[in-house]
């Protein structure tokens, strides 16, 4: 009876324990998403400011608005009436009333909130010279079309990059000393360049030299009718960027892999375990893998955001229709609105992949769930 | 503090890639300073700028010269002649009333298996009113003798027989750098031997005289070849040489000192300060640093300085902060500076004299390993047309492969020559730096 009770009360304990151990994940996830929209916000502010140091924000949205207007007066038949001289005129009268309303003779300071709110609802305007492939010259619109290729080959790229440089260091720690441990450590110095530099030499070597695979692009043209065939030729586009994407981090993220593991399977707890007989499956796991992931995950969200910076040479490189490639095409033909979207863009695309990397930092960090401070 | 560095140098003879690494960047070094003794900044930035017709006699697009030692079929060089030269000279006969006969003959061997890719003359004449005249005229090994142009010539005269469709016409279709060249036995070879050039000239005036050049243009040129505007990548290999160190230590040294100094201030003072820096932190890691490099580039300015100062405001709050306050954590809870504290030591002392030394033996080997990350970021820059304006730089060469299909024309050369030496340069820092590490880093040592 007592028995019975004691494991209703133990079970009660556990569920109190795991509800508050929750309750502590979602709060942290909830103040770290709070610190990054903050941040978001004050990083978004500063490129406005960056942007705006020349004027150009204030001369897109003015020319924005003649724009408008001229092709107003166009498709208005009374104006047809008029000589070219009180066109004119009418049509200046019109953009400054215009811009009176629109606030654009206010202050910049007072204006630059209102940039700073169309910033983060990504309502950046319309496009100089870009167009959406749909036509549209919104440049969310034209965003919207390139996240997709994006996101589709940097977290591929990604994924494969963490598990395997997870899983080459986890080899290298078990055959420390060995030749291949030696190689890999030989090899790291090469991760010191970019993803773009190999994706150059891939290019080279498979595409220009063996013919093997596709210079660039994300589907063959023509484009296959079918939606099967459709999804083997992006897989067939994606084999060359994601191998320079996971080879220009894999041998230097094995190497830091490995000493981390190797620095904690000294810790004395390890050598209790060791005592205690568990085979080193167990060890691995228990205690080498579980109180490194936490400095593990730290560790690749710096590399995350090093790749996200050099998304754009990279999709350049391999002319992948995504943001960065948006990007360049901006900067060659100076399309301003698109250019600060971007910005925009790859800061909320950081700060997303931050989070990210936060909420499983919470859940592989026992510090959070059982409320011991957070990073630092 | 000596100790350990002179200690930490007998180390370094131990690892091989800390030798090799060092090997590399003293090569890089005198490379460098070969470079700017050599090239002086302004003869590189008139050169690469292609101003004043400097490379009018070097031919386009044309890979090394060295690449004849893996060829079979020897591909030529460019050969230039001149009347001013005395290999070649004027032979002047005076008809009198002004009236002079001014001939020159251009002799040369071609011993190559492959045809030149252009021919040109380029005459410099001084008349007031009458133009001289200069009829040209091939004469092959063989001994046969091909009209090729009457050219009436101005103060500067550019005749380029390649594009000449007379020529082409007369020689039965073929372009005239094939025509002129081929054995008429079998049109798809050369005819080895001496070829001759004969320019017959009239001055038709007192004090009138012409002078002419003819070029040949190869295949081959100079030690890394030529690019799209006839220049020579060797200016621009040499002179990116010093760029990428400067660019790479620059960045590395600047942003990683001043961050251990804000990590030092950080922890030292703790409360407000370490809170705004902690923050600051915190919107430097969202900040995406190239789309914000991009828009000073478009904006503002494409120096590379103004670019280097940005890179190291935007370095000095960037991650390495994050470390070096962990570091200072731990050096903060020591005796020695409790007991500097006893005696009295204000706030600055305690930070320069014991907090800071205590750090650099881990500070060396992080910058060594940070500057191949800036070289790249130079390239990178330039990769995206954002490079310096005036100077030749790796990543500008790259940028200029890329923008005429190097890798699709087959120009294989123009990428790999930049390209080796990149990789060279983030070898050498990487490889220096991973070793260092392991000296400096005693958790690291024997693992």
């Amino acid at each position: 009876m007592q028995n019975i009770e004691t494991a209703q009360g133990q079970s009660t304990v556990k569920r109190q324990r795991r509800m508050s151990s929750l309750n502590r994940v979602l709060k942290y996830v909830l103040v770290r998403g709070l610190t990054l929209l903050v941040t978001v916000t004050i990083g978004v502010y500063l490129a406005i400011l960056i942007a705006n140091g020349g004027g150009y924000v204030d001369e897109m949205r003015k020319g924005q608005i003649r724009e408008s207007i001229s092709i107003q007066m166009a498709g208005n038949p009374e104006n047809a009436f008029l000589t070219l001289q009180e066109r004119r005129e009418l049509e200046e009268s019109m953009v400054n009333t215009q811009i009176q309303q629109l606030g654009l003779h206010r202050p910049f300071a007072v204006r630059s909130f209102e940039y700073l709110w169309n910033g983060l609802t990504l309502d950046l305007g319309r496009a100089d010279y870009l167009l959406s492939d749909s036509g549209s010259r919104q440049v969310r619109a034209i965003l919207g079309e390139r996240l997709g290729p994006t996101l589709i080959l940097m977290a591929t790229g990604q994924l494969i990059l963490f598990f395997s440089s997870l899983a080459l260091g986890l080899v290298l720690s078990r055959r420390y000393g060995s030749f291949l441990d030696k190689l890999i450590i030989a090899l790291a110095p090469t991760s010191s360049a970019p993803a773009w530099f190999y994706g150059m030499f891939f290019i080279l070597i498979f595409s220009a030299v063996l013919g093997w695979l596709p210079f660039g692009g994300m589907v063959g043209a023509p484009p296959p009718q079918s939606t099967f065939w459709r999804i083997m030729s992006t897989l067939k586009h994606m084999i060359l960027p994601i191998a320079a994407l996971v080879l220009s981090r894999l041998f230097s993220g094995a190497y830091s892999r490995r000493t981390f593991f190797l620095i904690y399977s000294s810790e004395d707890y390890v050598e209790m375990a060791k005592a205690k007989g568990l085979n080193d499956r167990e060890i691995e796991r228990r205690y080498v893998l579980r109180p490194t992931l936490p400095t593990i995950i730290t560790s690749f969200m710096l590399t995350i955001i090093g790749l996200w910076t050099g998304a754009i040479v990279f999709e350049t490189v391999f002319n992948w229709p995504g943001i960065g490639r948006l990007t360049q095409q901006a900067i060659n033909m100076f399309d301003t609105p698109v250019i600060v979207a971007t910005t925009v863009i790859y800061a909320y695309l950081l700060a997303a992949t931050i989070f990210l990397l936060d909420i499983i930092y919470a859940l592989v960090d026992p510090r959070v769930k059982i409320g011991g401070g957070g990073r630092s | 503090m000596k100790a350990t560095l002179s200690n930490a140098f007998r180390q370094m003879r131990r690892y091989p890639s800390a030798v090799v690494g060092s090997i590399i960047i003293l090569f890089l070094v005198f490379m460098a300073i070969y470079a700017v003794v050599a090239i002086p900044y302004s003869e590189a930035v008139r050169l690469w700028r292609g101003a004043d017709n400097v490379w009018m006699e070097t031919p386009r697009n044309a890979a090394p010269a060295w690449f004849n030692l893996f060829y079979r079929e020897k591909q030529p060089v460019t050969i230039v002649m001149r009347t001013t030269d005395e290999s070649s000279p004027k032979t002047i006969v005076d008809l009198g009333d002004g009236v002079a006969t001014s001939d020159f003959v251009f002799e040369f061997d071609y011993e190559y298996d492959g045809f030149p890719t252009e021919m040109s003359v380029f005459f410099n004449a001084t008349y007031t009113a009458a133009r001289p005249n200069v009829a040209l005229k091939w004469i092959t090994p063989d001994g046969r003798e091909i009209q090729i142009a009457d050219v009436s010539v101005r103060t500067n005269e550019n005749y380029s027989i390649s594009q000449d469709t007379r020529v082409t016409r007369r020689l039965g279709g073929v372009v005239p750098e094939r025509g002129l060249f081929a054995d008429p036995a079998n049109p798809n070879k050369v005819l080895k031997g001496t070829y001759k050039l004969v320019g017959e000239g009239l001055v038709f005036e007192e004090g009138s005289s012409v002078d002419a050049s003819m070029v040949i243009y190869g295949k081959l040129h100079g030690l890394a070849g030529t690019d799209h505007r006839r220049r020579d990548i060797t200016i621009a290999l040499l002179w990116g040489t010093p760029v990428a160190l400067a660019f790479g230590l620059v960045a590395a040294v600047g942003s990683s000192i001043a961050t251990m100094f804000l990590g030092a201030a950080s922890v030292w003072f703790g409360g407000w300060i370490d809170w705004l820096i902690r923050r600051i932190n915190e919107v430097v890691m969202i900040l995406p640093l190239l789309p914000i490099l991009i828009m000073v580039g478009l904006f503002y300015s494409r120096s590379i300085w103004v670019m280097l100062s940005i890179v190291i405001l935007l370095g000095i709050f960037g991650s390495g902060i994050l470390s070096y306050r962990a570091m200072f954590l731990q050096v903060r809870e020591s005796g020695y500076i409790d007991a500097a504290r006893a005696y009295g030591a204000g706030s600055g002392r305690i930070i320069f004299r014991y907090m800071i030394p205590k750090i650099i033996p881990t500070l060396i080997p992080g910058f060594v390993t940070q500057v191949p990350a800036f070289v790249f970021l130079e390239a990178t820059l330039s990769v995206l047309g954002l490079g310096d304006p005036v100077l030749p730089t790796w990543g500008k060469l790259l940028n200029d492969a890329q923008g005429n299909g190097a890798l699709l024309n087959g120009y294989f050369y123009w990428v790999l020559e930049p390209a080796f030496l990149l990789m060279l340069a983030g070898l050498g820092f990487a490889m220096l730096g991973f070793a260092l590490d392991r000296i400096f880093n005693p958790r690291l040592r024997g693992i």
